[in-house]
């Protein structure tokens, strides 16, 4: 039997084949390769020894740095990324407000940190942050007259440096996001609440939270799994591999951990297995942002 | 009209006192919201404009207290530094807007046809392909870099770009963005109107798909630019020779150096930044309606 591939039943079978055909080969084949790898002791000759969960157990035993990694992302993802929508979504609602002049020119400059490349930020972020010539510095020292603090050196500083930077660049863009949420729930649903004698917090809490549930549960997902992928900020902070995070690795990241651990110690089993410990972090909050979420939404509405 | 509730039940005596007083108090209210955007507007825009500054002044003046704050004279000395400090900058310059072509090309390309496919077909399992793609845009790109990694090696692809634009041609979240848009541009009836006519389900594509999802095409164009210019990891990883790479990976590997001309990085930075602050200016509104389709609609 001859498939004629021009007719309208198998055309679009083959107009979809390059994503399948590219994520069979660089999708899902390196998944299974990391799988593999991520259970052998494979390093550049390759796998030796007997397949085994050893790489894991050594994460969470003997590696002295992965649990601290494992930490340090934990807290960054806290106060560099959840911090975004505590500010961002208030922010979206004074943005909301309709008799505000010049909403489109605010969203646009909130919106432009969003599109920089991280790499020169963090080192313009360097500048301003700097212990000596430093703008903040400067405010904190001369201005206010506290003492100087070296963000890329102290261990605290280093994560309050990289919450900053992660802080300035994602705002804006949780608050547009929301914002353009807020902006598609139906008026008349505040008019009624309106009607029914809601104030504006009453019509905020009751309306405007349930309504945009599933927009927060997706956004507040998407921060976890890039937050739990954190690399190129704290990699640019604290000098590169050779440093491993800086100050008490401060600034050792998971991901960062797993880049040192596959390019600069050519230990792609244990990579891999840190790989496939950092998936499994990100489906189970994506689960529990999900239930959070979820709830809220019932309780509310 | 922000009007308090309240209001309507007030005894008629106290009415215009109130009124009066709830229109102070939203004055005020408002007054303070400005003051507070624009704030965050400064916030904003500050480290770029600082960015510049720095790279204006030569390099002595980045050790003053307080720091500049306005313009200073060399400019084109601070180019001459670059140069002479990295005399491969032009030619990263050159490779990070060649790699963004290529990739928008083949983004475009790749993307609309298989968005095409998806948003204009009824085909079997076209609902569980789709949320195949979907559940791709949640795979950390961390999960595969090391096994890609020793592929791209084993291939012969290592120390090219072809790891950096093969992979990702058909990116899950391009095909997404276009079978939106083509679902709502490109309107069915047209389709069978063409077949009519004789057109070929591939001919359908090209003669009218494409010139139909112009606009969702500029807008998976520009994203997929912008994505690129900024990408970090693959190319930190594929491209290890300097004359090789692209301006975020140069830019970080000077930061690494000892010994740092903080003029001539500034100038660097600035000019790696300026290309995206443009493109934003011009296309703000087709940028921000791209970046947050997911956020909406997922």
């Amino acid at each position: 039997m001859r498939v004629n591939l021009g007719s309208q039943r198998i055309a679009p079978y083959v107009l979809i084949s390059p994503f399948f055909l590219l994520f069979a080969a660089f999708g899902l084949y390196p998944i299974g390769y990391s799988i593999v790898m991520s259970l052998y002791n494979w390093g550049l000759v390759g796998p030796q020894g007997r397949p085994g969960i050893q790489n894991y157990l050594a994460l969470f035993t003997t590696d002295p740095f992965f649990m601290r990694s494992l930490l340090n992302t934990l807290v960054l993802l806290v106060f560099g990324s959840l911090t975004q929508h505590v500010i961002g979504f208030p922010l979206a609602i004074v943005l909301k407000d309709r008799l505000l002049k010049g909403r489109d020119a605010f969203r646009t400059l909130f919106f432009l940190p969003y599109i920089t490349s991280t790499v020169p930020v963090c080192l313009i972020f360097l500048r301003l942050l700097d212990n000596n010539y430093g703008w903040l510095n400067w405010l904190i020292a001369d201005v206010f007259g506290g003492p100087r603090i070296n963000f890329v050196t102290e261990p605290g500083p280093i994560k309050a440096a990289i919450s900053l930077i992660l802080n300035w660049r994602y705002i804006g863009w949780c608050a547009v996001v929301y914002l353009a949420g807020i902006q598609a729930i139906p008026q008349e649903l505040y008019e009624s609440a309106m009607i029914d004698g809601a104030g504006s917090w009453i019509r905020h809490t009751r309306v405007t939270l349930p309504m945009i549930m599933p927009v927060v549960f997706f956004n507040v997902s998407l921060t976890v799994i890039f937050g739990l992928q954190l690399f190129e900020e704290p990699y640019v902070w604290t000098g590169g591999y050779a440093q491993l995070g800086g100050t008490g690795n401060s600034g050792l990241t998971t991901a960062f951990y797993l880049m040192h651990q596959g390019f600069r110690g050519s230990r792609f089993g244990r990579a891999s297995s840190i790989a496939w410990v950092m998936f499994i972090m990100i489906i189970a909050l994506t689960w529990v942002t999900r239930r959070i979420t979820r709830r809220a939404g019932e309780q509310e509405g | 009209m922000r009007i308090d509730a309240e209001e309507n039940f007030a005894p008629r005596a106290g009415r215009d006192r109130v009124e009066r007083e709830s229109r102070v108090l939203a004055t005020a209210g408002r007054s303070l919201k400005y003051l507070l955007l624009l704030v965050l507007c400064f916030l904003s825009a500050f480290p770029f404009y600082y960015n510049f500054v720095l790279a204006s002044w030569p390099n002595k003046f980045a050790y003053v207290n307080p720091p500049k704050i306005w313009f200073g004279p060399s400019i084109a000395d601070n180019w001459n530094q670059l140069i002479g400090w990295v005399p491969t900058f032009p030619r990263n310059f050159a490779n990070s807007a060649g790699l963004a072509i290529a990739q928008t090309a083949a983004a475009i390309f790749f993307c609309t046809v298989v968005g095409f496919a998806f948003a204009k077909y009824r085909f079997k399992g076209r609902k569980a392909l789709y949320a195949v793609v979907l559940a791709t845009l949640s795979v950390p790109a961390f999960l595969n870099i090391i096994p890609i990694y020793r592929m791209m090696s084993a291939l012969g692809w290592y120390r090219t770009y072809l790891p950096l634009v093969i992979p990702g041609m058909a990116g899950a979240f391009g095909v997404f963005l276009m079978t939106q848009f083509i679902q709502g541009a490109v309107p069915s009836e047209l389709l069978d109107a063409a077949r009519i006519d004789g057109l070929s389900e591939y001919g359908i594509v090209m003669r009218i798909g494409f010139p139909l999802a112009r606009s969702g095409i500029a807008v998976l164009g520009i994203v997929t630019f912008i994505g690129s210019w900024k990408e970090f990891l693959a190319p930190l990883v594929f491209l290890p020779d300097q004359e090789a790479q692209t301006l975020p990976v140069i830019l970080a590997q000077l930061s690494l150096r000892g010994n740092v001309n903080f003029s001539a990085m500034m100038m660097g930075t600035a000019l790696s930044l300026l290309p995206l602050i443009v493109i934003f200016a011009f296309f703000s509104r087709q940028i921000i309606s791209g970046l947050t389709a997911g956020s909406l609609k997922g």
